[in-house]
């Protein structure tokens, strides 16, 4: 088990290393001198670009800026804004609340959700009742985030009035935003549950439990849901990073604070070390995510670890 | 069993399957009404007429009119064009890069396979549509560079789908008779390992376009694709936003159009996966 953690870490590092490269390199990306971009709304001199060069230590030698980038992302450092003029590091940390609470309350609607469409489909297999749960995760999977947010704001909030359209807060700011998310989230794990499901069930020591005469439900939740978790569990990994870059679409929608809106933000405004400094803690949160996936992998299904 | 007789049985099977039927006939029609829409629909979509603001659908504007008393039936018809294309020429860069990738890796392994595999990994740590966001930030918006940013971010899908199909196939007698023949790696490579790849990459792609159309209009709905005044789907849904209170049915059309076109993508996808490569099933 020490040996699989151990790999599964270290198989990381590539991966980071990669994307600090990815991220690093964007600068150099723009079409242009990415300094006369980034100023392109105000007037300014060849000294206020030169200023901002040296600022942004663009004069200095390529491995020289990687080093530095690396370096300072290491201590926290992300840089700062050049809208707000505050450490961008700060910014992530003062919406991070907000989006993590949203990632984890969408991905509460999509698990329950999910799990419970799947486990009906599954278990009454090519009844009306598969056919409709199906129906509903196929219409899920197929809906833009960004309508379903729409919609619901046109129902509970601006027809009924149960719930504010816009804003972050308290609970009641959360509930539209997190099923808009989870809603989504949720199509794609009832389909899993259903497939992983519907293989465990056809499997010889199911037919054995229920031979011994163990109750349906028995049969079901001890011997068949815990295998047919498995598989489950990889996509929770890929549906949170899912999540989270869902929240850019969702935060916007709803104007809710959070990353999500920090980088489209950044984007509009061009706002270099903000996007360079968001779009690195997301995509770093989300490889350390799948790690951490990866070994609750290994420990729910012991073929893994002993591989 | 000879190609052609392969593709007329899975061709009828494709017909006899119900949902791919289904997203059939919606992806037909909504195609029509792509086609058709300068006859369908006379208004100009993208000419403004601020008398005609926020008229509620009716005789006059079937499915209303928005701000710029622009008819809302001609917007969403013209737009159909829009997301079909955006989705086309996406799913088409993604399939286009990501097949050589896929097949050089499987194919030639070692360090060419782990260079090519690490870049793939990479890309793949920017989850959703975050790479696609990465990559609209450093161009300009616009429906072009939208249609680019989509298409490179599914790269690494289909670099993996191809290597691992790739990775079987080379395995088969026929490859190492080939081989032992005097094949040439290229000729290999197009004759017999192309073919094995063929049928996920349909069954990919078509679930992919539907992905491709979805990401596009979000990053539109975000102000990052089609600029106005085009009449792109994301774009429509993103400027009747403002007026959800008092004319709903700006963003509820165009919202209607996105999900119907990838719905029937994905049931015709679908279709493909259970005739085609049953074993690509959840």
């Amino acid at each position: 088990m020490l040996s699989y953690v151990a790999a599964r870490i270290l198989a990381c590092v590539p991966v980071l290393v990669g994307v600090t490269l990815a991220v690093f390199s964007l600068l150099f990306l723009i079409p242009g001198d990415p300094v006369k971009m980034m100023l392109a709304e105000f007037v300014t001199s060849p000294e206020q670009v030169a200023r901002m060069r040296s600022q942004l230590h663009l004069d200095e030698p390529i491995l020289v800026q990687y080093g530095r980038f690396v370096g300072h992302a290491l201590v926290g450092d992300l840089g700062t804004s050049i809208r707000s003029r505050r450490p961008v590091a700060q910014e992530i940390a003062e919406n991070l609340g907000s989006t993590a609470v949203l990632a984890t309350a969408s991905m509460a609607v999509a698990v329950v959700l999910g799990v419970s469409l799947g486990l009906v489909a599954a278990l009454f297999r090519n009844s009306w009742l598969d056919v409709l749960a199906m129906l509903v995760a196929l219409l899920g999977v197929s809906m833009p985030s960004f309508w379903l947010g729409l919609l619901l704001i046109l129902g509970f909030s601006l027809h009924i009035g149960w719930f504010p359209a816009t804003g972050g807060g308290d609970l009641r700011h959360l509930v539209m935003p997190a099923l808009t998310l989870g809603l989504i989230a949720s199509a794609i794990i009832a389909r899993l549950t259903r497939s992983s499901l519907l293989e465990v069930l056809g499997q010889d020591y199911v037919r054995t439990a229920r031979a011994k005469g163990l109750a349906g439900w028995n049969v079901v939740v001890q011997h068949s849901l815990a295998n047919a978790l498995i598989p489950i569990v990889t996509i929770f990994g890929l549906q949170f990073g899912n999540l989270l870059a869902g929240a850019v679409i969702v935060e916007t929608v709803f104007s809710r604070p959070g990353l999500g809106r920090l980088l489209v933000g950044g984007i509009l405004n061009k706002d270099f070390p903000l996007i360079q400094g968001t779009i690195l803690f997301v995509a770093t949160a989300y490889v350390l995510i799948n790690l951490v996936v990866d070994l609750a992998y290994a420990v729910l299904d012991p073929r893994i670890r002993l591989r | 069993m000879r190609s052609s007789t392969r593709g007329s049985v899975s061709a009828s099977r494709l017909l006899r399957h119900r949902g791919a039927r289904v997203g059939f006939a919606i992806l037909g029609f909504l195609v029509l009404l792509a086609v058709l829409a300068p006859w369908l629909s006379r208004r100009d979509p993208i000419k403004t007429a601020p008398r005609d603001a926020l008229r509620p659908p009716g005789a006059a504007f079937l499915l209303g009119s928005d701000q710029y008393g622009r008819d809302v039936l001609s917007r969403v018809l013209h737009g159909a064009r829009i997301s079909l294309v955006v989705g086309l020429v996406s799913v088409s860069i993604a399939v286009g890069l990501g097949t050589p990738i896929g097949l050089a890796s499987g194919y030639y392994g070692g360090r060419l396979d782990l260079v090519l595999m690490r870049l793939v990994d990479v890309m793949l740590a920017f989850p959703g549509i975050l790479l696609a966001l990465a990559i609209v930030s450093v161009l300009r918006p616009s429906l072009t560079n939208l249609m680019i940013a989509v298409g490179i971010a599914a790269v690494p899908t289909y670099a993996r789908l191809v290597r691992a199909t790739v990775l079987a196939a080379k395995e088969h007698l026929y490859v190492e008779a080939a081989r032992a023949v005097g094949c040439r790696d290229r000729g290999i490579l197009v004759r017999y390992l192309l073919p094995n790849v063929v049928a996920p990459l349909v069954v990919t792609a078509t679930l992919g376009l539907g992905t491709a159309i979805l990401s596009a209009a979000a990053l539109s709905f975000l102000g990052l694709g089609s600029q106005p005044p085009e009449p792109e789907w994301g774009r429509m849904l993103s400027e009747g936003r403002d007026y959800l209170r008092e004319a709903w049915w700006i963003a509820t059309f165009p919202g209607l159009g996105i999900m119907a076109t990838v719905l029937g993508m994905n049931l015709v996808g679908d279709g493909l996966r259970d005739v085609l490569d049953p074993r690509l099933r959840e």
